[in-house]
Order: structure tokens, then C-alpha cells, then sequence
């Protein structure tokens, strides 16, 4: 893996192409990730897999240190009576609860990824978003989760999106930065698309979907248009950037398609959680079903599988 | 199965189980004889020759050789059936058999998605999703005219012809036996059919729905054998029409053989279809629509987009999408659930293929296959593609019938245009851009039967099918196809 840091560069954001995109045909490729059947070892592997992934999250007006702390035991304690789970990825919160987040998980290895840039709607003024993304990493997070000004964006001014980005990328130092387009709200695949590009160049280390507060979010056809952008950028580069899908990805059998995708787009090199993430709070749970409906052969009620 | 990929020394190697589809469902007989005036009789001559899994070489059935004799007897009950019966129900009558074989192609639909995939070799995904459910709605949309055919031809007298002569490739086995016979029946003709003697079973399935149906006697009949079996339906002096798919060589000789008759005739023949990526084209759908284009059921498709014309400023992309596209492909056992590329349909098919793939590396093509494991028993090739190929090479002006590309750049729209319609064929066509006006001017311009915009091989009953020049002539499918089948005044 290259560094991210030895690109140079300067880039304008006019200057980067962005194919055009037709909606029908990315609609009939979807459609042939979904009808791959994975069954066996290869479900139970998979389904491993995605449970290393996900980003366990709680971005609520109401969130307390209480509930964030019963969410980071889970992400470390998924399913004791299951001996041999990983755990997830990361746990996803609000600045505010980086710190008890992080006073949960420290010494092991789920990382704290926080929200920022006045999340959900990015609408503050850049020394905001900068200050609340300071404030972040001051408290410990690993991972910083931005969020782009779509407005911006939709009225044409590509290069303010580019630079607030690239700005955001500086004050990370470190941290894993992690854009989201928030791709409900760009309405087509040519800005998803569009978008995306700006977000790699500007110096993204993961794109992401959505907030999880807009829908439609994470769709197939909007993960799949991420992640062609992301292997044109390794072709043309060798530079690796990482994807979350985010918000709506509730079933093991999405997450499965989901790692379909990845692994026939971009190979099996980024089916690992450096490279690829959920962001989502019900997703465990129903992997945490299927695995145990696979080993033990009956499927089990939901009150068996804790709610955190 | 395992193909080539990046960067495999991190990560995790994550790979599909087999998953296969289950034969169980399927009850095969041991030998299949001739379907005639609604029963199963044993050939004249006695012989019967073995249809063979090109997924692994093992036989699955054998099957009736039938002869002169046989078509004799075939076309004298088609010939009874259409005086005593057919010809003289009422048309919505008509319609309600048609419809009835329809249901019960659906009902008995995974059955023939298998014999499919067993007797041709394509995959289980390609005959479960599209070769069987298109065949079930060729029958519902054709029953749906058979008692509207005075709107089809307003202010025309519509009759049909008589017996029908049917005669159909080992592509698409029962698809195309779809596209011959529910026109015909529709149209009020009746049928003697021939499937390809590699691929007969799911034409014989389909006569075991047909009996079941409650079909009059003799409306449908199925002869099967080999070439000299088509011959004898050909030169039969009391069939009124022949509807032929098949190659553009023995199109010919049909053609000859009907010269001086008043049989009507409709042929559907080879081809080598442009396909054509301009530089605003989406390229990343652009590119699953040359692997669809050209890799779909092997590339034994009579419209494959296997002329691959792409603008010179995007050629490079293209190109390296292509490659990598290609290396993620799954060529194994059709059954597979998984499995992208099925088997050839026969030896004889692959060695054919196997001669071109030779003449391109000779005519000084660059070859590019991706490293996919071939199974040791069967049928297979690699998908190829070759680049730096002229207009004169062999491989872009001869029908290949195989998962091989060729590859020319081209700078104007003009210049494309040109280079699409120098051909002997002319069956179809694909363009791919942003831009609709040069859609409508490559649409007007080409001379193609069937042009795509922006997608490749969709086909759909209410859309016409067929081609210019030894392409063939004759259209089916759609309103179109019902014209084949009637005589009007």
C-alpha cells in the first residue's frame, strides 16, 4: 500500500474526469451482483466478514454516555455464547461522546470514529467545521466522518467542495478521514460519481454514502458508482481509498451483495476493514442470526441477540 | 474458477462455494422418439443418435434420427390437422391453447432451465432468467394476437398459410422454438419443427407440454435429427412455408432449394454485429455492455456485437476496463449458479472457434485472455479479445460464433459508420453515447436489423428480429413476425 501522503500534486477540480453514468445499465450490473449465490463456507466466511466491518453506530439528538458506553461493550462482546466472533470495526458517534467512546474501547482494536463538520447538514462556515473537526480529534477519535456542503455542490461551486475537503483532510493529520456525500440528496449517479472524484482528489481516505438521516442512502446502484470511481483512481494511481456504505443496510443478505461487489470491482485486496466499512446499528444482529442459524441450524428468536 | 486479481497479498481471500443447481426435478427419459400427430413414434429407420453435455462430455439422451419417411409422415398430419382442425377454429379458441402452453412452460420452467443448461452447455443463470422466461412470453404475446389479427392488418383479408417447416439452431433451443411456433400457431398454421441435432431435448420437453396441453393432434410435430432430416422438411412438396435460423451457408442452400416453389420462406442468418463506444459514452455500462455484447451465452449469438469499434480518444480505457472486466469473469460449469461463461456447444464448435483464434494470432492481432482455469472434461474457451485488427483480418469480417472480439479504433462518426455497414451482414448493431441526436443519425444510417442504444442483446416478443443482406430476410417477433405467417389480400 502507498501512502496517501505522496501525492503532490495540485489538482483542480475542472480538471478531473468523471464518466458519465447510465443509470439502466448500473441498474442491470447491480442486479448480477445480487443474483451470485453464496452459500456454504463462503456465506459463513462472508458473514464474517461484514461483522469485522461495521461501524457500530449511534447519531441521535438523545444519545447519552450511558447508551454509548452499552454500545461500545457490545462492538467488543457481540455474542459471548459465540466463542469465535470478531469484533466490529469501529464504533461511530458524535464529538461530544469521542471521549467516553474512547475510555470504552482504548487497548483494543475497535477504533472510535467521530462525526463532524457540523453533521448531518455541513451547513456551518469552514472555521466551524474545522474547529468541531479539531475538537474531535482532540478527544480522541481515530476517524473523522465529514460531511460535504451539498448545497454547494449542487449550485456548481465544485472547487469550494474540493477545498473545504482538503482543508478538513489537513486539520485530520493522521486520522482516517471519511467523506460522505450524502447521495440522497445529489439525486443522480453523475453526482454521485462526480462528487466522489472530488472527494478522492481532495484527499479522502474513505468515501462514504450517506448520514443514515437522508433516504434513499447506501442503494447498491450509489455503492456500485463509489466504487468504480475508486478503482479507476487505483488504476490510474496504485493509491487505495477505502469505502462505507452507510444507512439502510440492515441484512445480512445486503451485506453480502455488498461484499460481492467489493470483491469482484475492486478484489479481495480491500475486504478488510481498512478498506471497507458498514455504517450501521441493526446489521449486526442479523449477521449475529444468520451465523448462529448456520452453526447451530435453527434460527433463533431476536431476544436472544442483544439490542446495545 | 479463480481469476487473477490484484493486490491478493493483503486482504482476505474470500471465494464462492459451488453452488449448484439441482438436476433432481429433472426427469429425463432414456431415448426420445419423433412427437407425430400427437404421439410418440419410434423413427422408420430405426436409428437414433446420442445428444451429448458439453459441460463434460458425458451423453444425456438418446434421440430419434428421423428420415424422409418420418418428415413424410409429420407433414401429412400437420397437413390433416391444419384441414380438420386448426385451420378452421375460432381464433380465440386458438389463443387458449397457446396460452395453456405458455402456463405450462412456466409451471414446468425450472425443468427446462436445466435441460437447457445440460443439453446446450450455456449457464443456469442465462436459462433460468432469460432463455426461459422469453420463451414462456413469445407464447403469451403471439396467443394474445390470434384473434386480433384483423387489427394487425386493418383493411386486409388475413389467411394463414398451411403447413409450416421450422428448422432451428442449438443457440437458443427453446427460444427459437418459441419464435417459430407461436407465431405460426397463432397465425393459424401448423407446425413441423426440427430442432439442432446437439440440442434437442428442451424442443422435446416442450412437445411433452404440448401433449399435455390438450393440443389437437398433428397441430405440432417434432422431427428431430440431422442436417439431411432439415433437407427432407426443406424439399417437402406439400409444406407452404419454411422459416429457417440457422448459418448463412446453408441459408443458402434453402434458398436454392426453394427457388421455383411457392413456398414462402423467412431466413435468420449470421452476422457480425458493430458494436460502437463513442468518448462521451458511459464507459463503465459501455463496458458491460461489450462482455454482454459479446461473451453472453459464449458468444453463440447470430447478433454478438463481435466488431468492437471504439473512439480513438477513450480506446486506451476501454481497452484496460475491458481487461480487467474480463478477469473477473467465472468460465466453468454451467451449472454452477455462479458461473459467467458456460461451455461451447459442441467439439466441432470449438474447434472452429480454436481455428479463428489461430488466423488472428497469425494475421498479426494482439490476443488478450484473461488467466482463467479451463476444466479439464468439456467444451471451453477463454474469453478473447484481439487488438490492432484491420478491417481486412479474417477475424472482423468472418462470423466466429465464439466469445471472440475484435477491436478497431476508429476518429469520426462518418469514418464508424462506414466501417460498421462494410459487411456482408447487416443483423444488428450497438451505439453507445450521451448524446441522442447521434443515436437517431447511427440508427438511420447503419444497415442493421436491429440497433441498440446504450444497451446490447435485449430482446422482447413485441420487438421485430432480423437482418439486411446474408443476414437473412423476414422478420420475427413483435407485429412483424405474424406477417411471415399469413397471406393477405
Amino acid at each position: 500500500m502507498k501512502s496517501k501522503l505522496v501525492k503532490k500534486e495540485i489538482i483542480h477540480s475542472d480538471n478531473i474526469f468523471s464518466p458519465s453514468i447510465d443509470k439502466v445499465g448500473v441498474e442491470e450490473r447491480v442486479a448480477r451482483f445480487q443474483s451470485r449465490s453464496i452459500k456454504n463456507e463462503s456465506k459463513l466466511q462472508g458473514l464474517k466478514i461484514a461483522l469485522n466491518m461495521i461501524d457500530l453506530t449511534t447519531l441521535e439528538g438523545k444519545d447519552t454516555p450511558g447508551k454509548v458506553k452499552q454500545m461500545c461493550y457490545k462492538a467488543l462482546h457481540l455474542h459471548d455464547v459465540h466463542p469465535n466472533l470478531p469484533s466490529v470495526a469501529a464504533v461511530c458517534v458524535y464529538p461530544s461522546m469521542v471521549r467516553i467512546a474512547k475510555n470504552e474501547v482504548r487497548g483494543t482494536t475497535v477504533k472510535v470514529a467521530s462525526v463532524s463538520t457540523a453533521f448531518p447538514s455541513g451547513q456551518a462556515p469552514l472555521d466551524v467545521k474545522i474547529r468541531d473537526t479539531q475538537f474531535a480529534l482532540d478527544e480522541g477519535a481515530d476517524e473523522i466522518d465529514m460531511v460535504i456542503s451539498r448545497g454547494k455542490f449542487l449550485s456548481g461551486e465544485y472547487n469550494f467542495v474540493f477545498d473545504e475537503i482538503a482543508k478538513i483532510k489537513e486539520t485530520c493529520g493522521k486520522a482516517r478521514l471519511k467523506v460522505i456525500l450524502e447521495t440522497g440528496e445529489l439525486t443522480t449517479l453523475d453526482n454521485v460519481r462526480k462528487a466522489s472524484d472530488i472527494a478522492i482528489y481532495a484527499g479522502a481516505d474513505f468515501i462514504k454514502t450517506s448520514t443514515g438521516k437522508i433516504q434513499p442512502a447506501a442503494t447498491m446502484q450509489v455503492t456500485y458508482t463509489m466504487l468504480m470511481a475508486i478503482k479507476d483512481y487505483y488504476d490510474k494511481t496504485g493509491i487505495m481509498i477505502g469505502m462505507k456504505p452507510a444507512g439502510g443496510i440492515s441484512t445480512s443478505k445486503l451485506a453480502l451483495h455488498n461484499l460481492v461487489m467489493v470483491k469482484e470491482i475492486l478484489g479481495n485486496a480491500w475486504l478488510t476493514n481498512e478498506w471497507f466499512r458498514f455504517g450501521a446499528s441493526s446489521l449486526a444482529n442479523d449477521i449475529l442470526m444468520q451465523i448462529m442459524k448456520m452453526e447451530t441450524g435453527v434460527y433463533q428468536s431476536s431476544d436472544y441477540f442483544s439490542i446495545d | 474458477m479463480a481469476t487473477k486479481k490484484k493486490n491478493t497479498e493483503q486482504g482476505i481471500d474470500w471465494n464462492y462455494s459451488p453452488s449448484l443447481e439441482s438436476t433432481s426435478h429433472l426427469k429425463l427419459k432414456k431415448k426420445y422418439d419423433l412427437f407425430i400427430d400427437g404421439e410418440w413414434v419410434k423413427p422408420s429407420s430405426g436409428k437414433y443418435f446420442k445428444t451429448v453435455n458439453p459441460a463434460n462430455e458425458e451423453v444425456i439422451a438418446e434421440i430419434a434420427y428421423g428420415n424422409q419417411e418420418d418428415v413424410d409422415k409429420a407433414v401429412k398430419a400437420a397437413r390433416k390437422a391444419y384441414t380438420d382442425v386448426w385451420s378452421i377454429m375460432p381464433p380465440a379458441e386458438r389463443a387458449k391453447y397457446i396460452f395453456r402452453i405458455a402456463r405450462l412452460m412456466q409451471e414446468r420452467a425450472r425443468e427446462l432451465a436445466v435441460a437447457e443448461t445440460l443439453d446446450a452447455g450455456k449457464t443456469i443463470r442465462e436459462s433460468r432468467d432469460i432463455d426461459v422466461p422469453l420463451a414462456c412470453n413469445y407464447f403469451f404475446y403471439y396467443a394474445g394476437w390470434a384473434d386480433k389479427l384483423e387489427y394487425a392488418f386493418p383493411n386486409r383479408k388475413v389467411e394463414s398459410l398451411g403447413v409450416a417447416g421450422q428448422i432451428i439452431p442449438w443457440n437458443f433451443p427453446l427460444l427459437m422454438a418459441a419464435w417459430k411456433i407461436a407465431p405460426a400457431l397463432a397465425t393459424g398454421n401448423t407446425v413441423v419443427l426440427k430442432p439442432a441435432e446437439t440440442t434437442p431435448l428442451t424442443a422435446l420437453i416442450l412437445a411433452e407440454i404440448i401433449e399435455e396441453s390438450g393440443l389437437p393432434a398433428g397441430v405440432v410435430n417434432i422431427v428431430t435429427g440431422h442436417g439431411d432430416t432439415g433437407a427432407a422438411i426443406v424439399n417437402h412438396p406439400d409444406i407452404d412455408k419454411i422459416a429457417f435460423t440457422g448459418s448463412t451457408n446453408v441459408g443458402k442452400i434453402i434458398q436454392k432449394a426453394l427457388a421455383g416453389t411457392s413456398k414462402k420462406l423467412t431466413l435468420e442468418l449470421g452476422g457480425k454485429s458493430a458494436n460502437i463506444i463513442f468518448d462521451d459514452a458511459p464507459i463503465d455500462q459501455a463496458v458491460e455492455g461489450i462482455v454482454n455484447g459479446i461473451f453472453f451465452n459464449q458468444g453463440h449469438v447470430c447478433c454478438a456485437g463481435s466488431r468492437l469499434y471504439v473512439q480513438e480518444s477513450v480506446a486506451e480505457l476501454v481497452i484496460q476496463k475491458l481487461k480487467s472486466r474480463m478477469d473477473s469473469l467465472y468460465l466453468g460449469n454451467p451449472l454452477d449458479k455462479n458461473t459467467d461463461i458456460g461451455a461451447i456447444n459442441s467439439k466441432e464448435q470449438l474447434e472452429t472457434i480454436h481455428k479463428y483464434i489461430k488466423i488472428g494470432k497469425q494475421e498479426g492481432a494482439e490476443m488478450y485472455q484473461p488467466k482463467c482455469s479451463i476444466p479439464t472434461k468439456g467444451f471451453y474457451c477463454a474469453p478473447t479479445l484481439f487488438i490492432n485488427v484491420a478491417q481486412s483480418s479474417v477475424i472482423a469480417q468472418e462470423e466466429i460464433f465464439g466469445p471472440v472480439l475484435t477491436i478497431q479504433t476508429f476518429r469520426t462518426v462518418d469514418e464508424v459508420i462506414q466501417k460498421a455497414n462494410n459487411s456482408p451482414f447487416g443483423l444488428a448493431a450497438g451505439v453507445w453515447t450521451d448524446k441522442g441526436s447521434r443515436i437517431f443519425n447511427l440508427s438511420s444510417k447503419l444497415r442493421a436489423g436491429v440497433i441498440w442504444a446504450n444497451t446490447y442483446n435485449k430482446f422482447d416478443p413485441t420487438s421485430p428480429f432480423g437482418g439486411y443482406k446474408e443476414s437473412g430476410f423476414g422478420r420475427e417477433g413483435g407485429l412483424h413476425g405474424l406477417n411471415s405467417y399469413v397471406k393477405l389480400s
